[in-house]
C-alpha cells in the first residue's frame, strides 16, 4: 500500500514570511556558531590582561663590584619569575650595564636591551662604545646614539640607587622597542 | 546462461568483474567517476609545458609539510621546558627522526623558492589578468600564509637562534599602528616569552594557518579549474591533456624537488661516509642550537635566509630615527604587498603589465642584493685579505678612527693618512664580521655541548635542558671566569703560542692547570715563581714564598731534588690531580715534608701539624674543590691570605644582600678550574 502522498508545492509569494524565515535561519545559525567562536576568542585574548612583573628595585650587586673607571660593566638581573604556570625561584631575567665615574658613589644603569628591536647590546672590544650585534645600532658609553644608527632613541637608562650597605639596586623595567619615546611596558 | 535482457548472446566473460561492479555501485551513490574525470581530464592549451609545474610542486611541498608536520607533532611538546627537549629527542634519539625533521625543515626552504618561481611565472605570463584576478589575490594570501608558517615554525625548536631572531620579529610586529602592541602581546601569549609563546606559535603554525591555507588552496584550485590553465602565448603546438601529459611533468618536478631536499640533507652524511668516517645521524639534517636562554644574549641572531633581506633592509634606515624602523618594517613591505595586489588591475594596460613584470623582477633583484649584503657583512672576514688591511687595522685600533690622531700616527703624511682612512670602513666591517663569526662559533659549541649534556644516561632533568646548561662547568666556567676573574688572572696553557702575551697582560697567577703537578712544579721553580704566571704581577712578588723558592729551596743539602718532587706529587695528590702511577711512599714522603715544621709546615698549616693559621695559606686539601670554593668565597679568611690578601674580592661573602657570585656559580668556576665536568 502506498501511503506517500504528493506534497504540496512550497508556498510561493509570501515574501514577508520568506524573509523572516531566512533572517531567522541566519540568526539561529549565526548565534549557534558564535558561541564556540566567542568562547575561543575570549580565552585567546587572555594575554592582553596579563601584566609583566611590576617595576620594582632589584638588588644587582655591590658598589665595590662596579669599578669607578667610567667603563660600563654588564650584570645579570636576577629575580623571581612566573611563566604562566611555572614559578622560578631565582632566574636571570635580563641584564644591565652599570657604570661609575671616578670617585663617584652613584651608579648609572642602562638596560642591555636594544631600543631598536630588542637584541642585547654589547660592549665593543676596548670598551669605547656599545654596539648591537643585530642591526649595528651604536651607542656611546653613556648610552647616547652614535650616528648613523638605526635605533630611534638612546639606550634606556634605569633608575639606580645605592643602599647604605653599598648594595646597588636597579628599578627593572622593559620598554617598547622601535619607537622614539621611552614607554614602559605594562 | 541468459542474461536479463534476453538477448541471449552475452557470455559470462563479458560480465563486469567485482572491482568494476564495486566501482559502479560507488559511482551511482557518489558520482566519483565524474569527479575524477573533472580533476584529470583537463585540456592544456598548447600542450603540457615545464613552466606550468610550479603550482603543482607547491601543492606537493605543502602536502609534504602536512605529512611530516603531523608526524613531528606526534612527538613535539610545546612548553619552555619541553620544546627544545622534545626536538632534541626527535633529532637525536628517535629512529629516523633526523630524516623527518630534515625533510620538514628543508622543504620549508624549498617552498619559499618555489613560491618565488610560481609568482615569477604567473606575472611574466600575465596569468593574473581577467578573469583570474581573484585567483591571483588568493595566491598572494597563500604566499603570506606560507611565510607566516615559516616564521612561526622557526621558533618551535626553542633554541637560541630562533628565540632571539623571533623576539626581534615580534618586536617589529609591535610597531604596527594602534593594534601593534596588542597583537604582539597576543602572539607572544603575555608580556614575556614563555610557555604560551610556544603553545600559541604551535597552534598558529600547525592549526590556524594550515587550516586557512587549505581553505584558500581549495578555492585557488577550483578557480584555476574554472578559468582553465592560462596558456603561454602564442599557442603554436596542439593542445594536450592534463592527465597524463602535464601531470607527468608535474610529478617529475615533484620528484626533483624531493631529490633536492633529500640531497641537502644527505650530501654531508654521504661525504662523511665516502671519507670513511662514521655518520652521527643526529647531526644530519636540520641544526639544533643550545636551548633558548633569555638571559644569554645571542650575538649571531639572524632570521632564516629567506627573511635576511628584511633584516638587512632595516639597516638601510640608519639615522632615520623611529620613522626609519617603521618605514623599513611596516610601510615599505606594506606598500610592496599593496602594489602586488593591484597587479591584476594594472595589468589591464599593456604598459601596466610591463610595469608588473619589471616591478617583480626588480623586487627579486632587490631581495637578492639585500640578502647578498647581509651575508657579505656577516661573512666577509672569510674572504677578505686581512694581510692587506693589517696596517689600517692596527692604526684604527690605535687612533680609534680619529683623523687627527691618525695624521700624527703616520708622521703628518696627509696623503698616507687619507689612504689609510679610506680603508677604515673595511676594517670596521671586517671587525664586525669577525665578531659575528666568533659568536657563531660560540653558538655552535654551545649547541654541541647542550646536545652532549642532554644525551647523558641520566637524561634531562624536569627543569629542562637549560638547567643542565646553566649547571655545566664546561660552558659556564669560562664565561664566569672571563667576567669575574679574567681581568686579573690568566688561564692559558703555558705551551700555547699566545701564552706570553696573555701572561704579560695579566696581573695575577695563571690558573691553567691549577692543582696539577705541572702547576706546582712551576711554583717551586725559582725562574718562574716571581714571573707573570705566579706571583710576578702581585703584591706577593717579594713575599716570603718567592723568597723561600729562590733561596731556601736552592740549598740542595736540605732540599734534595727528590724531596722537591715528592712535595710536588703530594700536593697534586692533595688536589685530587695525582697520578695513579706515583709510588705511594713518594707521596707519603712529600706529605711528611709539607707537614714538617722545619719545611713547609713552618709557615703552612697542613692537616694537624699544629701550625697557626694566618701566616700562610692552609695546605690541607690544597687545590681540592672545597679548597677552591673556600678561597673564591673569601680569600681574606685566615685559612687563605688573611690580611695579606692582595686584590682578590670575596666573591661569596656579601656585604649587602647580593654576593658577587652565588654558591652555585663559585662551584661552577671551581669545577671548571679543576677540569671536572661531564
Amino acid at each position: 500500500m502506498n501511503n506517500h502522498r504528493p506534497s504540496p508545492q512550497p508556498a510561493a509569494g509570501d515574501s514577508r514570511r520568506d524573509f523572516l524565515a531566512k533572517a531567522a535561519a541566519l540568526v539561529c545559525g549565526g548565534l549557534a556558531t558564535l558561541v564556540p567562536v566567542a568562547a575561543g576568542v575570549w580565552a585567546f585574548l587572555d594575554p592582553l590582561r596579563r601584566k609583566g612583573a611590576a617595576a620594582t628595585f632589584l638588588p644587582i650587586t655591590e658598589l665595590s663590584a662596579v669599578p669607578d673607571d667610567g667603563v660600563p660593566r654588564q650584570f645579570a638581573v636576577v629575580s623571581e619569575r612566573m611563566d604562566a604556570w611555572t614559578g622560578f625561584a631565582r632566574e636571570p631575567i635580563g641584564a644591565v650595564y652599570l657604570c661609575r665615574q671616578k670617585g663617584s658613589q652613584t651608579v648609572e644603569a642602562l638596560t642591555a636591551t636594544c631600543p631598536h628591536a630588542g637584541c642585547f647590546v654589547e660592549l665593543e672590544p676596548g670598551a669605547r662604545s656599545f654596539r648591537c650585534p643585530c642591526h649595528n645600532s651604536a651607542f656611546t658609553l653613556a648610552g647616547g646614539i652614535v650616528e648613523p644608527s638605526p635605533s630611534p632613541r638612546p639606550m634606556d637608562a634605569l633608575e639606580c640607587r645605592v643602599g647604605e650597605s653599598g648594595e646597588v639596586a636597579v628599578k627593572w623595567e622593559n620598554f617598547y622597542t622601535g619607537i622614539a619615546g621611552k614607554v614602559a611596558r605594562p | 546462461m541468459k542474461d536479463a535482457s534476453g538477448m541471449g548472446t552475452t557470455t559470462q566473460s563479458r560480465r563486469p568483474g567485482p572491482v568494476t561492479r564495486l566501482g559502479d555501485f560507488l559511482d551511482s551513490r557518489t558520482g566519483w567517476r565524474g569527479l575524477v574525470r573533472e580533476a584529470l581530464f583537463e585540456r592544456v592549451p598548447g600542450g603540457a609545458r615545464w613552466r606550468y609545474v610550479w603550482g603543482s610542486t607547491l601543492v606537493f611541498a605543502f602536502m609534504t609539510q602536512l605529512i611530516t608536520g603531523l608526524f613531528l607533532w606526534a612527538s613535539y611538546s610545546a612548553s619552555a621546558q619541553t620544546a627544545w627537549e622534545s626536538v632534541w629527542y626527535i633529532q637525536h634519539e628517535m629512529t629516523g627522526g633526523w630524516l623527518l625533521r630534515g625533510i620538514h625543515h628543508f622543504m620549508a626552504h624549498a617552498m619559499v623558492v618555489l613560491f618565488a618561481l610560481h609568482l615569477l611565472q604567473v606575472v611574466i605570463d600575465g596569468a593574473y589578468r581577467a578573469p583570474r584576478e581573484v585567483n591571483f589575490w588568493m595566491g598572494l594570501v597563500l604566499m603570506m600564509l606560507v611565510l607566516g608558517m615559516a616564521l612561526t615554525g622557526y621558533l618551535l625548536p626553542w633554541d637560541q637562534k630562533d628565540y632571539w631572531a623571533t623576539r626581534v620579529a615580534t618586536n617589529l610586529a609591535g610597531l604596527v599602528p594602534l593594534v601593534g602592541p596588542a597583537v604582539q602581546q597576543l602572539v607572544v601569549g603575555g608580556p614575556d616569552y614563555g610557555h604560551h609563546t610556544l603553545t600559541r606559535f604551535l597552534a598558529i603554525h600547525a592549526g590556524f594557518l594550515p587550516a586557512t591555507l587549505v581553505l584558500f588552496l581549495v578555492v585557488h584550485l577550483a578557480l584555476f579549474r574554472k578559468h582553465g590553465l592560462h596558456a603561454k602565448q602564442p599557442i603554436t603546438r596542439p593542445d594536450g591533456m592534463f592527465w597524463p601529459d602535464q601531470l607527468l611533468k608535474d610529478t617529475v618536478a615533484m620528484l626533483a624537488v624531493m631529490a633536492v631536499v633529500l640531497g641537502v640533507i644527505l650530501v654531508p652524511a654521504v661525504r662523511t661516509m665516502l671519507a670513511g668516517g662514521e655518520v652521527d645521524w643526529g647531526h644530519v639534517g636540520a641544526e639544533l642550537g643550545a636551548p633558548a636562554d633569555p638571559s644569554l644574549p645571542y650575538a649571531a641572531a639572524r632570521p632564516e635566509w629567506y627573511f635576511l633581506f628584511l633584516f638587512q633592509f632595516l639597516k638601510v634606515f640608519e639615522g632615520w630615527g623611529a620613522s626609519g624602523e617603521f618605514l623599513g618594517a611596516i610601510v615599505v613591505p606594506g606598500l610592496i604587498m599593496a602594489v602586488m595586489f593591484l597587479m591584476p588591475i594594472l595589468g589591464n594596460w599593456k604598459l601596466g603589465h610591463r610595469f608588473n613584470v619589471a616591478f617583480t623582477i626588480g623586487l627579486f633583484a632587490g631581495v637578492a642584493v639585500l640578502t647578498g649584503l647581509a651575508l657579505d657583512e656577516d661573512y666577509s672576514a672569510l674572504w677578505t685579505d686581512k694581510q692587506k688591511h693589517a696596517e689600517a687595522t692596527r692604526l684604527f685600533a690605535e687612533t680609534e678612527g680619529d683623523e687627527t690622531k691618525l695624521l700624527a700616527a703616520v708622521g703628518g703624511d696627509a696623503q698616507r693618512a687619507a689612504a689609510i682612512a679610506k680603508q677604515f670602513p673595511t676594517v670596521e666591517k671586517l671587525r664586525r664580521s669577525e665578531a659575528f663569526l666568533a659568536a657563531l662559533k660560540t653558538a655552535r659549541a654551545d649547541g654541541e655541548r647542550a646536545i652532549e649534556l642532554a644525551g647523558r644516561p641520566e637524561g634531562i632533568p624536569p627543569g629542562g635542558a637549560l638547567e643542565l646548561v646553566r649547571g655545566d662547568p664546561l660552558s659556564q666556567g669560562p664565561r664566569l671566569f672571563a667576567q669575574h676573574c679574567g681581568s686579573c688572572h690568566a688561564h692559558v696553557d703555558p705551551a700555547s703560542p699566545d701564552a706570553e702575551a696573555v701572561l704579560a697582560a695579566s696581573s695575577a697567577a695563571n690558573l691553567y692547570g691549577f692543582g696539577t703537578a705541572a702547576w706546582m712544579r712551576g711554583l717551586l721553580d725559582p725562574e718562574q715563581v716571581a714571573g707573570p704566571a705566579y706571583f710576578g704581577n702581585t703584591a706577593h712578588k717579594d713575599g716570603e714564598m718567592v723568597n723561600f723558592v729562590q733561596e731556601d729551596l736552592q740549598d740542595d743539602e736540605t732540599w734534595k731534588p727528590a724531596d722537591i718532587e715528592a712535595v710536588i706529587v703530594a700536593m697534586a695528590a692533595e688536589a685530587g690531580h695525582g697520578d695513579a702511577a706515583t709510588p705511594a711512599d713518594r707521596i707519603a714522603r712529600g706529605r711528611e715534608l709539607v707537614a714538617s715544621d722545619e719545611r713547609c709546615g713552618s709557615c703552612h698549616r697542613f692537616g694537624d701539624n699544629g701550625t697557626d693559621l694566618g701566616a700562610a695559606c692552609d695546605l690541607t686539601g690544597w687545590g681540592s674543590r672545597e679548597w677552591l670554593v673556600g678561597i673564591i668565597t673569601d680569600p681574606t679568611h685566615e685559612r687563605f691570605y688573611g690580611d695579606t690578601n692582595d686584590r682578590m674580592p670575596s666573591y661569596g661573602k656579601a656585604a649587602g644582600s647580593v654576593p658577587l657570585l652565588s654558591d652555585e656559580q663559585i662551584g661552577l668556576v671551581s669545577d671548571w678550574l679543576r677540569g671536572e665536568w661531564y
